[in-house]
């Protein structure tokens, strides 16, 4: 079965179907990165672009790795060597890179609605990598991944996210993707950090990490960009820490088997304190892990038909 | 040379005629206005006739706020674009904005468009002078020697004055030239990396905002500053309805303020940004419904004075583009007519109304001896059918740009024939 959509430029455009089929083909790869050699043939043949105007390690690494364990050729262009430098228009620069017939592109791009105005201008598929403030799917799902794998059922379960709402793509891409998976949401953080259009996308909005902490089965905390200090959203990462950075002593209402996850990269003791980073509730290398096997679904239903078996 | 346009219904707010009358003109002026066949044959007998049965015939339109690119971005428009597509809207005369490059803050750059709109010949233009040298916000240009070489106000349009103290002496060292000051309402430190009006979408779109308040607290300052210095102030493009009720408050206390709104303000929201489509960019921003309801009552009781189109071409490079990165603007002259004339259907104002807002008025403000069918005054003259059903194409436009959201739309109005002293500028070759 194929996805309903032929790029994945955000969670908004994936139904429950599409989420289910890719966490599911997701769990079944996940087995492939535990074998001696990691490899197998099903993407032999197969060039993936990862093209990145925006630093990123993790990320990058992690569509590259995934691309390499399904035995694609991944080709990795960033923004500081690519042509855009010179002055080369953004469609310019995917036009010439879809005339060497790559099958997906993946990009990440620091302007909202970067891929999406790509995708009018390539055939390939492509992958948002990360857009301003927009989406960051790929993380979305590897976020559900990894609390579906401790929690075995999706629906029903309440999440708090922690940190920056306003200028986070993993918030809003993981708000829309648990929405849709029938999870309930509450954002959590400063008010300039929250704008109040938020209540309108159908989440909880909480100034209080104590209490909003209480009933959840999930808090997903997000960095804190220090650049933030200096644009006047915060008085100072003390007096942000002060107020919302998890540790236990914030985690004191929370259940017991309350799971804590992070995009990383972290600025430990700024959002979350190292005790807690490194407690057994905390699934942040879980994500790592889990990242790469959804990529490597997304590689292989975005290139559909034409696939052999995963195995 | 005479021109007999007969049979057509005259809309001439200026002299509060509507009915069915025929026009002569003879040598590039109004030489009669009378009822319908009472022109004698004598007088029309070599006479080039225009058929205007089942049409409008109305005084040229004026629009008071273009950028026609010229000097400096001829790749975006020129004078000589720029004016057809104002003839192919049906304007006959448009006054031009100053951010040019070089930017017109002194009489070089002002007789440079002059000379250029006179080679050109097609219709009337008027040059805005800047209020600040180089639109930088920092000293006064010299208002006066603007104004003694053909400028009929001043505006650092695209960019506000933020200086209150340097706005406050603009408007009072105008008042000397008694034009107006033309101000671009935004406090940039509210809309600093901002690209679409700050609202649901631009929060689901992860897109900067620009607020509302920005508009409405520049709109306020300048009010303020108004009733101290006395002098001139237009407000330009009005896009917020908290906007439209401060100039509301200040025109009942008297306070000599005047403003203008786009059409694309009162026909599109910040939905039209969806799928991020920068045809859909534009400062001020698309608003919300909302302020489109308030923009509408501001027209229907007369707050809002004046429509003009912002009319602001800009090429595919600057458009085909992140939405971050792209332009704001949107070619306006082209669409103005039937968008201005859905506020009709919507019974908002009548036909002869919308004319006075697109001719009377607007000349009105800026001191024009046009926007009239009087006997004896210019025979700037446009000839529409309000009936006419046509699907907007951008392609199509006269402009030397395409940007426009509104690809597409089904509207009616459609412009026949557009006169400038009496020379044909424009006709439809379908009329």
């Amino acid at each position: 079965m194929l996805l309903s959509t032929k790029n994945i430029l955000g969670t908004k455009e994936l139904t429950k179907q599409d989420i289910q089929q890719i966490l599911d083909t997701a769990d079944s790869f996940k087995e492939i990165s535990t074998r001696a050699i990691k490899k197998v043939p099903t993407l032999r043949g197969k060039t993936i672009i990862n093209l990145f105007f925006e630093p990123s390690t993790r990320t990058r690494t992690s569509f590259e790795i995934a691309g390499k364990r399904l035995s694609a050729d991944v080709i990795n262009i960033s923004g500081s060597t690519s042509s855009t430098v010179k002055g080369e228009n953004l469609i310019d620069t995917a036009r010439n890179l879809e005339a060497m017939n790559p099958d997906i592109l993946v990009v990440r791009h620091q302007c909202s609605g970067a891929p999406a105005l790509l995708s009018q201008f390539v055939d390939c598929p492509i992958i948002n990598g990360g857009d301003g403030s927009h989406e960051h799917p790929s993380q979305a799902l590897l976020d559900l991944l990894t609390i579906r794998s401790q929690k075995g059922d999706l629906e029903g379960l309440k999440v708090a996210i922690v940190g920056d709402i306003s200028h986070s793509r993993v918030a809003r891409s993981n708000i829309k993707a648990m929405q849709t998976m029938g999870m309930k949401v509450c954002v959590v953080g400063p008010p300039p950090l929250i704008p109040p259009e938020f209540e309108s996308l159908g989440v909880e909005v909480s100034h209080n990490l104590r209490e909003a902490v209480k009933d959840v089965d999930v808090v997903m905390v997000l960095r804190i960009q220090l650049e933030r200090q200096n644009q006047g959203l915060l008085s100072s990462l003390r007096e942000y820490s002060n107020y919302f950075c998890l540790t236990s002593e914030s985690l004191a209402k929370a259940r017991d088997d309350v799971l804590i996850i992070h995009p990383g990269p972290v600025n430990r003791g700024v959002e979350i304190a190292l005790d807690v980073m490194e407690s057994p509730r905390s699934l942040i290398l879980n994500q790592v892990t889990s990242g790469v096997a959804i990529r490597m679904a997304l590689f292989y239903l975005l290139l559909g038909e034409n696939n052999a078996n995963p195995n | 040379m005479l021109t007999l346009i007969k049979g057509g219904r005259v809309i001439d707010p200026a002299n509060q005629v509507d009915g069915s009358f025929d026009i002569l003109i003879s040598d590039g002026k109004i030489e009669a206005v009378a009822p319908h066949g009472k022109i004698s044959g004598s007088k029309t007998k070599d006479a080039q006739v225009i058929d205007a049965k089942g049409c409008v015939v109305a005084p040229g339109f004026c629009d008071m706020h273009v950028h026609f690119r010229e000097p400096g971005h001829e790749y975006k428009e020129t004078i000589e674009t720029g004016s057809a597509s104002a003839a192919a809207g049906g304007f006959s005369s448009v006054a031009v904005m100053p951010n040019t490059s070089p930017v017109n803050d002194n009489r070089s750059v002002t007789e440079l468009i002059l000379s250029q709109a006179k080679k050109t010949g097609l219709v009337n233009i008027y040059p805005i002078g800047a209020i600040t040298k180089g639109l930088k916000g920092e000293t006064l240009s010299d208002m006066g020697e603007l104004k003694e070489s053909g400028c009929i106000g001043y505006s650092d349009d695209g960019k506000p004055v933020m200086d209150s103290e340097l706005m406050r002496r603009a408007l009072e060292y105008s008042r000397m030239f008694d034009l107006p000051c033309i101000q671009h309402s935004e406090i940039l430190d509210l809309t600093r990396g901002g690209c679409m009006n700050e609202g649901i979408v631009s929060t689901e779109l992860g897109l900067k905002g620009m607020p509302v308040e920005a508009e409405d607290i520049m709109v306020f300052r300048d009010i303020s500053l108004l009733r101290k210095t006395g002098g001139r102030l237009h407000v330009a493009h009005i896009s917020s309805g908290g906007a439209v009720d401060l100039v509301r408050q200040a025109k009942a206390k008297g306070l000599p303020v005047t403003c203008e709104v786009a059409p694309h303000h009162f026909t599109l929201t910040e939905e039209a940004c969806r799928n991020y489509d920068t045809n859909a960019k534009m400062s001020p921003p698309l608003r919300t419904d909302e302020d489109i309801d308030l923009i509408k009552e501001g027209i229907r009781d007369g707050t809002i004075d004046i429509i003009a189109t912002d009319h602001a071409p800009h090429d595919l490079a600057d458009k085909q583009v992140e939405f971050d990165n792209a332009c704001f603007g949107i070619v306006g002259l082209e669409t103005a007519l039937p968008l201005t004339l859905k506020l009709v259907d919507e019974k908002i104002i009548t036909l002869q109304k919308a004319v006075d807002l697109l001719t009377h008025q607007p000349c009105r403000i800026f001191n024009l001896d046009k926007g009239t069918l009087g006997v004896g005054k210019d025979a700037d003259v446009v000839i529409f059918n309000p009936d006419t059903k046509f699907t907007i194409d951008p392609e199509k436009f006269k402009s030397r740009s395409k940007n426009s959201p509104y690809k597409g739309w089904q509207v009616r109005g459609k412009v026949l024939h557009t006169l400038v002293a009496g020379k044909s500028v424009y006709s439809d070759h379908n009329a």
